[in-house]
């Protein structure tokens, strides 16, 4: 800022005061945003709408990505109880075999091979699934449950733990009992006595005693963990009569967790040779750690975050135009006033400054309180809908929400700005 | 050394086929503290001889020295500072800007000169102290009278300590009792020493002036010094 240089005809009055700014960005920065605030102020109601637009898309990519984050969040805390030493295998059918209308399957075989062939297994355990979902019943009641056939060792693999009675046993499955344990839901639905233990059941005709209930386990992407009956392994295969080489799925955990990599190569190799498998073929099953399984679901979660994250960007940038057009109307509306600043000395980068600075303020003010309602929205979200995880919302969604506002607010201020900043101050002097 | 030299100063447009001579080669020149009027009737080119003297317009020949420095070919900025420092301009439509209290109108030209916050306001009370609003410097403009609105005009003028107070029709949108207030204050600020250019049609806000000169269709045509005035 240039100080006065000429000494005017009278020397009564002080010039001291009148020296310029120590430093004339800061200064252009602050009064700027002084103007700003006190224009927003002035018509607070229309700065409202016109930054609805920026608090609604803040908000929406705030909730959304804190509900998304906590969902995240608690899946990777559930495949945490799974215990990062199991490994799942299970078989695959290639698409083009599938249209054959040849399926691929594992069998007991293949579990007696993986048991004794593969060094460093602690337990091992088969899991059958009955066809779908099956009708279970109880007196007058029925239901539709999960039945899958297992063994002891799911207690471990599953983290079943009792609330009543026992899990299966090695001799149950030994001795082909018709026991099962039911979980939670099954019991409330057949409207058994909270400890249903000694009552029958019936699956597929078969009478079944209830030996066990475990405790809840709670719905993870709003599918029930606890509509399941587990049976003992060697009594599914009884009910199923004659059926040629049934399904089912191997689980196994390992002793030292450093051996995860080879155990699955090996496991690889002995069920390719044992399938007879080609060179060219492709695996006919799939092995699946709990790591994997955690990797697969938070990329999901990932990609459903970014395609949300788009989506409402669109949104921000709607909310932009917004910003820009009643920045054009105030612009012309407020003609005259920048005409007198002008006249008083206004430079070209004082009234773009104070436009720039208005449409900034506005959108990150918008973006402040998008943040605050998107923490609301994601809090009570979470809270309302049953069997949710709480929502976590993270650090850089607020500041990338923040920046993404002031983007907005400088991209769509500039040309608003630069029109203010080029007005001609006799024409607008003159402005009615 | 005059304050304002004017040395055949034209401003011509282009209109069409027809070229308009707003003003027609002036010659001027006005010295420190004089009190001058240029009166006309509309169309005269007394707007754009002041537009050009407040330098908010630039002239397409001749040429312009004010306070000693040339303005020709200066660009807006440095146009806008010259404004600032050297120039109070006074409307007739008072030109405050609406949505600030009377000291903030004050306060707003010191902005432009980077001054700070306590400084601004310190400056601008004692100026409306000056023009006898101290009382009134958190009403906004629409709380105010005309009167009361010239007055902050005014001040808002005189707080950057300009070299020449610039009045367009200062009068006009004034009743005649608030009318001769308003020439009273611009007399005693003249008798402080202060230079100070009007811009009428009005004869009797002439006659307060010691040097009118009339003009017509963009040509002095009479300047001549009100003796009584002397």
């Amino acid at each position: 800022m240039q100080t006065n240089t000429i000494d005017s005809s009278d020397g009564k009055r002080a010039r001291s005061r009148l020296e310029g700014a120590r430093y004339p960005t800061w200064f252009a920065i602050t009064e700027g945003v002084r103007s700003a605030l006190s224009s927003i102020w002035a018509h607070s109601f229309r700065s409202f709408l016109t930054t609805l637009g920026i608090v609604i898309g803040v908000a929406s990519v705030i909730g959304m990505v804190s509900i998304i984050q906590g969902l995240s969040f608690a899946i990777s805390e559930q495949l945490q109880g799974l215990g990062s030493n199991s490994i799942t295998v299970e078989s695959f059918t290639p698409v083009r075999e599938r249209l054959q209308r040849r399926f691929a399957s594992l069998t007991q075989k293949d579990l007696d091979l993986i048991s004794y062939r593969i060094d460093g297994i602690e337990s091992i355990t088969p899991i059958m699934y009955l066809r779908g979902q099956s009708q279970v019943r109880y007196g007058a009641q029925t239901t539709v449950a999960q039945v899958l056939g297992t063994t002891y060792s799911f207690q471990e693999v599953g983290q079943y733990f009792s609330l009543y009675g026992r899990f299966l046993s090695d001799s149950d499955n030994r001795t082909r009992r018709r026991v099962a344990v039911i979980a939670e839901q099954v019991r409330d639905e057949l409207a058994l006595p909270e400890n249903p233990v000694g009552e029958f059941i019936q699956i597929n005709g078969e009478w079944l005693k209830i030996i066990g209930l475990p405790e809840p386990k709670g719905e993870i992407f709003g599918q029930s963990l606890d509509n399941r009956v587990m049976i003992p392994y060697s009594t599914m295969t009884s009910m199923q009569g004659n059926q040629r080489s049934p399904d089912i799925q191997i689980q196994l955990t390992i002793a030292d967790l450093n051996n995860m990599d080879t155990i699955v190569e090996l496991i690889t190799r002995l069920l390719r040779s044992a399938h007879n498998l080609g060179p060219d073929d492709e695996d006919d099953f799939r092995i699946q750690t709990a790591d994997q399984l955690r990797s697969t679901f938070s990329s999901i979660l990932n990609n459903v975050t970014v395609v949300m994250a788009g989506i409402v960007g669109i949104s921000l940038l709607v909310g932009g135009i917004g910003i820009m057009n009643i920045m054009l109307v105030s612009v012309t509306e407020r003609t005259r006033e920048i005409g007198i600043c002008k006249a008083i000395g206004a430079k070209r980068h004082h009234i773009l400054l104070q436009f720039l600075l208005e449409a900034l303020v506005l959108c990150l003010l918008g973006g402040l309180v998008g943040v605050i309602i998107g923490y609301g929205i994601g809090a009570v979200a979470a809270s309302l809908i049953p069997g949710f995880p709480p929502a976590h919302t993270p650090l850089w969604a607020v500041t990338l929400a923040l920046g993404f506002s002031a983007v907005v607010g400088v991209v769509f201020g500039i040309l608003p700005a630069a029109k203010a900043a080029n007005l001609d101050p006799i024409a607008s002097l003159r402005y009615e | 050394m005059a304050l304002i030299e004017l040395t055949s100063v034209s401003k011509h447009y282009e209109m069409g086929q027809h070229l308009i001579k707003a003003v027609d080669n002036i010659d001027l020149s006005i010295e420190p503290n004089e009190y001058m009027v240029f009166i006309g009737s509309s169309g005269s080119g007394k707007s754009t001889i002041m537009n050009i003297i407040g330098c908010l317009d630039t002239p397409t020949h001749g040429r312009y020295v004010l306070n000693g420095r040339n303005v020709n070919g200066l660009d807006q900025n440095e146009l806008a500072d010259i404004r600032n420092q050297e120039i109070g301009f006074i409307f007739q439509s008072f030109n405050l800007l609406p949505r600030a209290t009377a000291l903030k109108n004050v306060m707003q030209p010191l902005i432009y000169r980077g001054i700070g916050l306590a400084d601004r306001r310190a400056e601008a009370e004692r100026v409306l102290e000056r023009v006898g609003l101290a009382d009134r410097g958190d009403h906004l403009p629409n709380q105010l009278s005309g009167g009361q609105c010239q007055r902050v005009a005014i001040a808002r003028a005189l707080v950057t300590n300009p070299s020449i107070l610039l009045a367009d029709e200062p009068t006009g949108n004034l009743d005649s009792q608030t009318t001769v207030e308003i020439m009273a204050l611009f007399d005693e600020l003249h008798d402080e020493g202060q230079t100070i250019i009007v811009v009428t049609h009005e004869p009797d806000i002439a006659a307060h002036s010691e040097r009118v000169a009339r003009l017509r269709d963009g040509r002095i045509v009479e300047d001549y010094a009100n003796e009584h005035n002397r």
